[in-house]
């Protein structure tokens, strides 16, 4: 017998008290929790959480992406910067690249992203591979990523943020920079993800959220 | 020696390791400091949520609702891997996943890979397995690499390390790490940061060459296929993305049903186990993604005594576990023991019902007796799992299996006593005597068997001179 079959046999038995006509959805499942742990405010929320992290936070009209963009990299002596196919044209003028090899692309210093969602009571960018976001190893290997992330874009919670978001896609949830607390569970920042993450928070939105 | 099994063999039970723990003052130093602040971080993190009581509910009902019908839930993950372009294998016990994941690895052709921390590879004894088909397994998770590299064993379920101080890990890396490839920079301090910053440099080459890797799962959705691995360093993004193939190794108990169950899932284990709104990185994927990624994905899903410890209604609670080690950070036992002493990958709380249970309880009988039974465990637990319910249901288990010794023989002998008040004032009489000879400085202290098991963890008074009754009949009669 198969290993597969002896193990669907094994927990057939195993719950032998298990009434056989009881189909899965006869067990209650309460979903009586928040839909969210904010309601308004979700811009600031989400700056403030995202620097909770030590990530940094620079917020800018849709006018001046490219300009927050260009200082930024500047700011942090990043000449050497790869940037994803799809990424906004008027967002900046660095070249787009795809398909570079793991040892080319550790021979940038820096990465520019944009993402699929964000979410504010966690401070949290979720990237899902789509246009401008690049494949999973463009915004892990380059030690510093940029992500510019549209205020439209900011949801609340996380179950908004899943309703979003297609599972068929590779998807990437990043809350800060790397971190680890494994020795004496002192928190360091920065070990084999991107040491630095520094968000741009585009408002789209008129003055009042939505 | 590092992961060699669910079961430590050779390791001594509970009581007496627990003895050697206790006398190590530098461990329980780092245990204290270390629980103590994960503790007040995770109480901050859980306060946060006005509906915590609320998400722990639905977490506990949607492992319930799993639980009791795993084998559909199971099948519908298979297909939905299969159709995205994964490949399933089924593993009845440790041998068999070993042998799969080896098998895979050397149709690769290669002899290297990288390893995302997992406990059900520790469970399995995968590395060790691995390397006696010459093939060397890389642990990238910075306490697994601690780990590792001092020849060590895990102590706790998140940080396995825990037992370790910056002293001792900056000794290991700079006497180790040139072995198994980059050396430790040579002026390396014992500063929390430079320790990171050398485990980067040294594994930063493997994670870049690496062809294969090898990782376990948090969550596996049957309603989609995707796969889930929570982490902090970015070291299981760089396992789960830059190889060519990925081999996940995934207990039954891991499945959930819907993609929806997730944010339930991940409000609870971050908040739970690190004391954070989230972690740093959270991957998912389904299959495989033409372009990006590994093109070749292998799911296994190991039994290794699941099966058994479902049959048992009241024990199987503890698959729900979702590995936060809340339970272990709470735990006044674990706190002052550390997890070696508890014999097994999987130590503290969730480790006493969870080992016993896996393995049989004949091969950890001393674990449910390893707790004070006061609760903390349950009340920090995500998905409620009734762990001192279950803690004294296996301790039942383990007294019905065994044939009356001298204890049973002893509380006869005390029925027969306490029932006539003569055979009482004769006992009294000679436990007064008795009690004089073996007492020292008024207490009784350890005893040989068959009192051993009761005097070994605690003095007892030395009898008084004289009995109450003795008492009231001498100064009833002279007054």
């Amino acid at each position: 017998m198969s290993s597969r079959l002896r193990i669907l046999d094994r927990v057939r038995a195993a719950l032998a008290d298990v009434p056989p006509a009881e189909r899965p959805e006869d067990v209650p499942v309460p979903r009586d929790y928040l839909r969210a742990h904010a309601e308004d405010g979700l811009v600031v929320l989400f700056a403030e959480r995202v620097a909770d992290y030590r990530a940094s936070v620079l917020r800018t009209a849709p006018s001046g992406v490219a300009r927050t963009i260009r200082s930024a990299l500047a700011a942090r002596g990043l000449s050497r910067v790869v940037v994803p196919p799809g990424f906004p044209a008027a967002w900046t003028d660095l070249p787009r690249t795809e398909d570079l090899g793991t040892a080319e692309l550790d021979a940038f210093q820096g990465v520019v992203t944009g993402a699929a969602v964000a979410i504010a009571v966690t401070g949290t960018i979720v990237l899902a591979g789509g246009p401008g976001q690049g494949r999973r190893a463009l915004s892990l290997i380059p030690d510093h990523h940029l992500c510019v992330v549209r205020a439209s874009q900011i949801v609340a919670d996380l179950p908004d943020a899943l309703a979003r978001l297609d599972p068929a896609r590779p998807l990437t949830f990043i809350s800060g920079p790397s971190a680890t607390s494994d020795i004496e569970l002192d928190r360091v920042e920065g070990v084999h993800g991107p040491r630095t993450l520094e968000i741009i928070i585009v408002d789209d939105l008129s003055e009042e959220e939505p | 020696m590092s992961g060699d099994g669910l079961v430590w063999l050779g390791t001594p039970a509970f009581p007496e390791a627990a003895r050697e723990a206790l006398a190590d003052t530098r461990l329980r130093r780092n245990l204290r400091r270390a629980t103590t602040t994960i503790r007040d971080k995770r109480l901050a993190a859980v306060g946060e949520l006005d509906d915590w009581e609320r998400l722990r509910e639905s977490g506990a009902a949607i492992k319930r609702r799993t639980l009791r019908h795993l084998g559909h839930y199971l099948e519908r993950l298979e297909e939905k891997v299969t159709a995205a372009g994964g490949v399933v294998h089924w593993a009845a016990d440790a041998a068999e996943a070993n042998r799969i994941v080896a098998d895979l690895v050397k149709a690769t052709g290669r002899t290297e890979v990288v390893k995302v921390k997992s406990m059900a590879t520790q469970e399995i004894g995968l590395n060790e397995a691995l390397a006696a088909e010459g093939i060397t397994a890389y642990e990238t998770d910075l306490a697994e690499l601690i780990v590792q590299l001092g020849d060590d064993r895990p102590s706790h379920i998140l940080v396995p390390a825990i037992h370790r101080s910056r002293a001792e890990i900056r000794e290991i890396f700079t006497r180790e790490m040139g072995r198994r490839g980059k050396d430790a920079p040579a002026d390396l301090s014992d500063d929390p940061r430079a320790l990171a910053e050398a485990a980067r440099l040294h594994l930063r080459e493997k994670f870049l060459s690496a062809k294969v890797a090898v990782s376990g799962a948090n969550f596996g959705v049957a309603e989609t296929g995707t796969v889930c691995v929570v982490e902090s360093e970015g070291n299981g993004r760089m396992c789960l993305t830059l190889p060519e193939t990925l081999i996940t190794v995934m207990g039954i108990e891991k499945v959930v049903p819907d993609f929806v169950d997730l944010e339930v899932f991940l409000q609870l284990l971050p908040r739970s186990s690190t004391g954070e709104r989230m972690n740093p990185y959270t991957s998912l994927w389904t299959g495989v993604t033409p372009g990006d990624g590994p093109q070749e994905f292998h799911l296994v899903l190991l039994d290794n005594g699941r099966t058994q410890t479902l049959r048992d209604t009241v024990g199987r609670q503890a698959l729900s576990c979702i590995r936060c080690s809340a339970c272990l950070n709470v735990c006044p036992v674990y706190e002052r023991t550390g997890g070696h002493a508890y014999g097994s990958v999987y130590p503290g709380p969730i480790g006493a019902v969870l080992t016993p249970q896996l393995a049989g309880v004949e091969h950890a009988a001393s674990l449910p007796f390893a707790s004070t039974l006061c609760g903390a465990c349950y009340d920090a637990c995500p998905v409620k799992i009734n762990i001192p319910e279950v803690l004294t249901h296996l301790r039942a288990k383990i007294v019905q299996g065994r044939r009356p010794g001298a204890e049973a023989l002893v509380m006869k002998a005390a029925t027969a006593v306490l029932s006539a008040p003569g055979r009482l004032s004769a006992v009294q009489r000679a436990s007064f005597l008795g009690g004089r000879v073996i007492a020292r400085k008024g207490r009784i202290g350890r005893l040989p068997p068959p009192l051993a098991g009761w005097s070994a963890a605690r003095d007892t008074p030395a009898p008084p001179s004289e009995s109450f009754r003795a008492w009231w009949s001498r100064t009833k009669e002279s007054s």
